[in-house]
């Protein structure tokens, strides 16, 4: 299945542009808040979709959506399920994505790439939460590809492998025995620099902004570490500094 | 290309501080997650494949592209979100700087570069090619780790350095990959992450007591 879908926020967060395509369904709940509804299963291999999110300056955007991404096997001659995003922020604009977890299913091979482009003068939070696997299941293989760029420099560049063709994935250096992970850039400012509880940091950017990790057993102790940063960040983002 | 050359510059007692970094272990031991010869090469095979990838990469880019060190030094930091694994690094990179200043000629580049960068200027001054480079920075990443096992678990030497040996293959794959990737734009060079490794350094950077930098 190929799928595009488009989002352009203009000044007081007029949705100039709100395109969907199946899977890929964009809703609007609320002043700021645009959600990503669930359309049918997926992704499954072959799958190639494509999301595009522009804010302009004084727009502020939101987009959460209402379940889990479930990244499913399908059919095995066909190449891996893709997802893109690709983001700009102007100067004075707000962007954050808040999605709910992308869950690995045994079996499933899928990718996600990710690029995101603030200006100088323009605010994000980016959450990605991903799940290996269902419950007591065996994760599939999942990569995500991440991009930050702010003010014109990569603020941010990060891939992640997980699965059984990614080596040492299980090991101590990447997840260890944790089967959740998430991760929440804030630029160009966040929350305080801390350290634990558990397997969880944030922690200043060599650029503007934070990265907020926590790995967890499952998706609650990262929810637990992450949401409050994300609400924070979603009601009053600016008042906080690094 | 001279196999001696790189064999000084691989060399575990080059004086360039690496004895001081366990490359993320300690961390993972104090958790309790590595507490055997099976954890030690779960995290090797992991360490490998992510900042093992990156850091060969990055060393044979700058021993192929003078000039793009400090592109370069900026697409390390954007790849090192912990703040702790930036200093061992740039720590690491000055020593290994002052050690090579007395082994070969060094072009100018400043004292305060990521290590795979300083490695990879080092080779280069070395008179070796990015491939060597590579493999240097595929093994070291691995190797330092491998020695800090011994210390921190109290493990045999003969089963760790057996490790080392079989992962041998997987530093030549990695390092060809990031060879063959090397000549990209800054953006488009491996990027491949560890979370824990992010996370347990920053837990690290806070204990009063450790036995190693990083």
């Amino acid at each position: 299945m190929k799928a595009f879908a488009r989002v352009v926020a203009e000044k007081g967060t007029r949705l100039t542009v709100l395109r969907s395509e199946s899977p890929l369904l964009l809703r609007r709940t609320g002043p700021e808040t645009v959600h990503l509804v669930g359309g049918g299963a997926g992704p499954l291999r072959g799958d190639d979709l494509r999301l595009d999110i522009t804010v302009g300056p004084g727009a502020v955007l939101e987009i959460r959506s209402v379940a889990a991404q479930l990244a499913l096997p399908g059919r095995a001659h066909l190449p891996p399920s893709r997802l893109e995003i690709t983001a700009t922020v102007a100067a004075g604009g707000t962007l954050r994505w808040l999605p709910e977890p992308l869950i690995a299913a045994v079996g499933c091979d899928h990718v996600t790439v990710t690029r995101v482009d603030v200006e100088d003068g323009g605010e994000l939070l980016w959450r990605d939460d991903l799940v290996c696997g269902r419950h007591n299941e065996t994760s599939g293989d999942v990569r995500t590809d991440t991009t930050i760029r702010y003010a014109g420099r990569t603020l941010y560049r990060h891939e992640l492998a997980v699965g059984p063709a990614a080596p040492g994935w299980s090991g101590a250096a990447v997840l260890g025995g944790g089967r959740a992970i998430g991760t929440l850039v804030a630029a160009p400012t966040g929350p305080a620099p801390r350290s634990g509880p558990g397997d969880f940091a944030v922690m200043p950017l060599a650029g503007p902004g934070v990265l907020a990790t926590a790995i967890g057993a499952d998706i609650r102790p990262v929810r637990a570490a992450l949401d409050p940063l994300s609400e924070q960040g979603s009601r009053a983002f600016s008042a906080t500094t690094v | 290309m001279s196999l001696a050359t790189l064999l000084v510059l691989a060399d575990g007692r080059l004086p360039s501080g690496g004895h001081a970094h366990s490359g993320g272990l300690e961390a993972q031991v104090s958790a309790g997650r590595v507490r055997d010869l099976d954890a030690v090469a779960g995290f090797l095979r992991g360490k490998l494949a992510t900042a093992g990838l990156v850091n060969a990469a990055f060393a044979a880019a700058a021993c192929a592209r003078p000039g793009e060190w400090a592109d370069l030094d900026q697409g390390l930091d954007s790849r090192t979100p912990s703040p702790a694994l930036r200093k061992a690094s740039r720590a690491q990179g000055r020593a290994l700087l002052r050690a090579a200043r007395a082994m070969w000629s060094l072009p100018p580049i400043g004292r305060d570069v990521h290590q795979p960068i300083a490695l990879g200027v080092v080779a280069s001054a070395g008179g070796l090619g990015p491939q060597e480079a590579a493999v240097a920075a595929a093994h070291g990443t691995v190797s330092g780790v491998a020695s800090a096992a011994v210390r921190l678990l109290g493990l045999d030497p003969f089963a760790v350095h057996g490790l080392l040996a079989r992962l041998a293959p997987e530093c030549d794959r990695i390092a060809t990959e990031a060879a063959a990737r090397s000549d990209r734009p800054v953006d488009d060079l491996p990027a491949a992450s560890g979370p824990l490794l992010d996370v347990g350094a920053e837990l690290h950077a806070t204990w009063e007591v450790r036995l190693f930098a990083s």
